[in-house]
């Protein structure tokens, strides 16, 4: 089966996020004085061909994850898949 | 003794790596390319350069870290050879595990080039042995993420193994935000190093500023090497 | 026919009759295509080429002149430097970020397609006013684009500058200049020849960005361009990293016939001018260039301005030597065709042509146009501007802190702490200096670059101002140890079809091509980036001149800071009551008019052959051009960057304002010990230069008579912070 698969990497919560307070004061600055805890992380999206059950698929992308997508010491990842429609 | 210097593709301070080991230091020096698994035991000290390998797409050094040559470079380094990682070779470092901690996005969220001045924290190295501790050293960073950061235990722990090498001299001195400034460490058996700072860069009194402090972390490689020659009976 | 279809291509109905004539036939759409951006402004030169022609162009060095992807010059020892300077001001104007970092990749692949390896680049910027939040936007998007491409590359970029003025406020200009080192023998051309040799796409893949980004530079700006941002293309410097290598490789066996950057028009303006260059034609297949969207047609093929791609033609039978490097650095090399006889650019798709014109008509046949030129109206009642009316300031220190905080006078260092500018290891003298100075490594040689244009003197008097950029460019050399040797020049104006501006462009070219001749300084390529307009008004003229120098032992390089407590300051060249176009009277009153200062070319000479007798007789600690800004700011600049005070006693009938702030040309601040003084009097008797003593370098302020007394501590912080705090707040 194929797959497309969605992960999001941030850094982890006790890591200070220089980007995400930038941002945080750029709408501040824009009149945004209702935002807070903004965290800039990235998104990344692929298919993935020739995996039968979803559990296997997680499994491969787990591994994906920490091999190179994220970084452990200092990122989280989650992820969500989704069955391509043939 | 030799020194081979590692090319990634994206590397672009490997020319000036090996023109300090070849020119300056005068010592036989190899261009090592990323693409070949090999056997690095020829070398005395193997050089990770500056640059932006892989484009520093996803993150600095994340990719380069799965490049063919550095499963050598992990063996070689578990083996006791000398690793000296510089800017990104650090990150790749980083990245590999060789070294504790990772690298973020510097504070100001910008690239910067300019002279820092850096204490020798521990002097009892191979790569700082020409130091002593307490000495300033001024020598000039590039990079946009060199916010060096490790947790708490971590960091705990790179103090009591003394494996902090060089920090910059004060908060203000520090061009990245990074843990206790820290710019530049050693695994606990005191064989890999990694640092931001470009010590090639001011090796040579014609450039820049003048400094030739970055000279003194080379000649404390030779030293190293040129005693653990002559013990080995070389 | 039932509509305008030359429109849609940037072309004009006789423009589309030419065509027609030369075909035989109407041209379909993707001929029209290839003519409309091969015949606009960007790659013909329609509207410039024969006021260029003015320009000299020859000289002992020159081994490549204007024609080439850049030029080249020889520098001794069999080795040459090829160095060029172009224009992405539109594309900056839309996408800050992409637009200036493309530009800085469009012009180190011009050095590179030349053989010759980048060593360094230069960016000159003009914004409006810094105040304003849409000018930061585009300030800062442009540095961190420089910077994110060039230290990726791993070229530092060592100099330039950076101006700013409301003329500017809606087209900001980027020009980015390269310069690169190779040895004679690598010396390489963009030359289609020798039929039946293959046609090669070499480096990233072809998609639909940026088609006719050609034909857009040649617009003015519009509400509507904010809009239009397919046309700006992405850049990948980690790409063209390895295009670098692999290019330089491939150039050092020697199976290259030509080698072509596709830039501006991409495939269709790199092939047509090989073709025409080797006076051959060229034959190829869009179906076979790698692609990375899928469904493009021939035009779009054709067009696309996809970056960090180069058209190569081996000779026969190296084909698979050029895939062979190419595969070592992970990139596309593939053959899409061939170069043929009969002088024809023949595109097919999938075996069928669907494009045929001759290469020359598409290539160097465009129509060349003598615009009409009229002298504006404001010139005469700006330059007949009293300033003598002024009040005099109150107080000198406040004046002399205004000015200095002006941003374009201020410190840029917020601006290149952003860029590598020791990559490479050569950087012998830093940014800040008057001009960059790299080292030639294995030799004693060094060479020293600089960018130069005042667009206000040249909006006030633009044959003055023209001369005054190279005079300015080659003072900047000069005072940094070097010999003049060549330019580059960047040409930013407006609407050439507006007569005014048409006059300007002429006045600047005079100008320039007056001080490149007196100053045995030759052109040897550049660019020529009009409609620079927004809804308000154009720019002002600007015609960067980028220069380059060389010196013949690397220690003599000078740099501007004091160096020891109790040299002697002198002045070559003297101070005349020029205030007119002034940052004095911009920075105090708001006043962007006036006389410009005037130029004396042989004076000028005679000053910059001193400073360089002296520097090179080993006498000279700090030389220091004096120009914007005046004599005061020239004496704070060293200050500042020696830390060191001086005391400064001038005798002379002018007034304060004058003396302090006025921007006479052909005047070099230099200090040196006390005991080498005779010595610099006797080369200035010799070559019959005025020369002053003006005081010593001593203490900790900067003391002139008593006009002004400030600590040099109080100037720097003025002086850096400046930039930072308007941008930062």
């Amino acid at each position: 089966m194929d797959w497309k698969v969605k992960i999001k990497v941030m850094l982890k919560k006790s890591i200070l996020d220089p980007q995400g307070q930038a941002v945080e004061d750029g709408l501040e600055a824009l009149g945004y004085n209702n935002v807070s805890e903004v965290k800039v992380g990235k998104h990344l999206e692929l298919s993935i061909e020739d995996v039968a059950t979803e559990e296997e698929l997680e499994e491969q992308v787990e591994e994906m994850c920490e091999r190179l997508l994220a970084n452990p010491v200092i990122e989280d990842y989650t992820f969500q898949v989704e069955e391509m429609e043939g | 003794m030799k020194f081979g210097v590692v090319t990634f593709p994206g590397s672009n301070c490997d020319q000036d790596c090996y023109h300090v080991a070849a020119e300056v230091l005068n010592k036989p020096t190899d261009m090592v390319w990323h693409k070949d698994k090999q056997d690095l035991s020829e070398y005395d000290c193997l050089i990770l350069p500056g640059g932006f390998s892989y484009g520093d797409y996803l993150r600095t050094g994340a990719i380069a870290r799965f490049s063919p040559i550095m499963e050598s470079v992990i063996e070689y380094a578990e083996a006791g050879g000398l690793v000296i990682g510089i800017c990104n070779g650090f990150q790749i470092l980083l990245e590999a595990g060789l070294l504790p901690g990772a690298m973020k996005v510097n504070d100001s969220l910008k690239f910067v080039c300019d002279y820092t001045k850096l204490e020798v924290v521990n002097d009892d190295t191979p790569f700082t042995n020409r130091c002593n501790s307490g000495d300033i050293l001024e020598i000039p960073v590039a990079h946009g993420e060199g916010n060096y950061h490790i947790d708490e235990e971590g960091l705990a722990e790179l103090i009591a193994n003394q494996q902090i090498v060089v920090r910059y001299l004060s908060e203000e001195e520090n061009p990245n935000g990074s843990v206790d400034n820290i710019a530049g460490i050693c695994n606990q058996e005191r064989n890999v190093f990694g640092l931001m700072p470009h010590p090639e860069r001011c090796s040579e009194s014609i450039l820049g500023n003048g400094s030739t402090d970055g000279y003194q972390i080379f000649a404390s490689i030779v030293e190293y090497l040129s005693k653990r020659g002559e013990e080995c009976g070389e | 026919m039932e509509n305008k279809p030359w429109e849609a291509e940037g072309l004009t109905k006789s423009e589309y009759e030419m065509i027609v004539d030369i075909l035989g036939r109407k041209p379909n759409r993707t001929e029209l295509g290839m003519y409309g951006v091969m015949w606009s402004e960007h790659c013909s030169y329609k509207n410039s080429k024969a006021v260029l022609r003015n320009l000299p162009t020859e000289g002992e060095c020159v081994l490549q002149g204007p024609g080439e992807n850049a030029g080249v010059i020889d520098i001794g020892d069999n080795q040459a430097v090829s160095f060029k300077i172009e224009s992405h001001n539109h594309p900056s104007a839309i996408e800050p970020y992409q637009g200036a970092a493309t530009g800085v990749g469009g012009i180190i692949r011009d050095i590179f397609t030349m053989g010759a390896r980048p060593i360094a680049c230069l960016d000159s910027l003009r914004f409006g006013d810094l105040e304003d939040q849409h000018v930061q936007f585009l300030f800062e998007g442009v540095v961190s684009g420089i910077s994110g491409y060039g230290n990726c590359i791993g070229v530092p970029t060592v100099g330039g500058e950076v101006h700013f003025s409301a003329a500017y406020q809606d087209n900001p200009l980027v020009n980015a200049m390269c310069i690169g080192l190779m040895e004679h023998e690598d010396l390489a051309t963009g030359t289609a020849k020798g039929v039946g040799n293959p046609v090669m796409v070499v480096g990233a893949t072809t998609g639909r960005d940026g088609i006719q980004g050609a034909s857009f530079a040649s617009d003015e700006l519009t509400e509507e361009s904010e809009e239009d941002r397919p046309a700006v293309q992405v850049g990948d410097p980690f790409m063209e990293k390895l295009l670098l290598e692999a290019s330089l490789e491939l150039i050092k066996t020697g199976a290259l016939v030509g080698i072509q950057d596709m830039g501006a028009a991409g495939l269709t303006g790199s092939s047509c001018e090989m073709a025409s260059r080797g006076g051959a034609g060229i034959e190829l297949d869009v179906d076979l260039v790698p692609k990375r969207e899928t469904g493009m047609n021939a035009y779009e093929v054709m067009l696309s301005e996809s970056q960090e791609r180069m058209l190569v033609v081996p000779k026969k039978g190296k084909e698979d030597l050029v895939k062979q490097i190419f595969d070592k650095w992970d990139l596309n090399a593939a053959v899409i065709g061939k170069v043929t006889d009969d002088g024809m650019m023949r595109i097919l798709n999938k075996g069928e042509i669907v494009a045929e014109a001759p290469a020359r008509s598409l290539a160097d046949d465009a129509p060349e146009y003598e615009r009409e030129s009229k002298k504006p109206d404001y010139l005469e009642e700006a330059q007949s501007y009293d300033w003598s009316q002024l009040e005099e300031p109150q107080d000198y220190n406040q004046a002399l802190l205004e000015v200095l905080s002006s941003p374009n006078i201020a410190s840029k260092e917020w601006v290149y702490q952003q860029y590598d500018h020791m990559v490479q290891t050569n950087t012998v003298v830093l940014p800040g200096s008057d001009a960059a100075v790299l080292r030639v490594k294995g030799t004693e040689k060094g060479l020293a670059v600089a960018t130069d244009c005042n667009g206000r003197y040249c909006y006030l008097d633009p044959e003055t101002g023209g001369a005054i950029a190279v005079a300015e460019a080659a003072r900047n050399v000069v005072c940094s140890g070097a010999e003049p040797l060549a330019i580059t020049d960047g040409l930013n104006f407006g609407n050439p079809l507006k007569p005014e501006i048409f006059w300007q462009f002429e006045k600047c070219i005079e100008g320039i091509g007056e001080a490149c001749l007196s100053l045995g300084t030759p052109v040897t390529g550049g660019n020529v980036s009009f409609y620079n307009e927004s809804p308000e008004a154009a720019i002002y003229p600007t015609p960067i001149i980028g220069m380059v120098g060389l010196l013949e032992d690397i220690e003599q390089a000078t740099t501007i800071d004091f160096k020891d407590e109790g040299d002697l300051i002198l002045l070559l060249g003297e101070t005349k009551d020029e205030l007119g176009a002034s940052e004095y009277l911009q920075a105090l009153y708001g006043l962007e008019t006036g006389q410009p200062p005037s130029l004396d070319l042989d004076l000028e000479k005679r000053v910059q052959e001193v400073c360089l007798e002296a520097i090179k007789a080993g006498v000279v600690k700090s030389a220091h051009d004096c120009a914007d800004g005046g004599l005061v700011v020239a004496l704070a600049e060293s200050c500042i960057s020696g830390d060191l005070g001086a005391k400064i006693e001038l005798v002379s009938d002018l007034a304060p304002s004058s003396l302090l702030f006025s921007e006479s040309q052909s005047r070099i601040v230099i200090s040196v010990a006390e005991e080498d003084l005779a010595q610099v009097k006797k080369l200035a008797a010799a070559k019959d230069i005025p020369i002053s003593e003006l005081g010593r370098v001593t203490g900790n302020s900067l003391v002139v008579n008593d006009l002004v007394n400030l600590e040099v501590g109080e100037l720097k912080k003025e002086w850096t912070e400046s930039i930072p705090t308007l941008i930062e707040g």
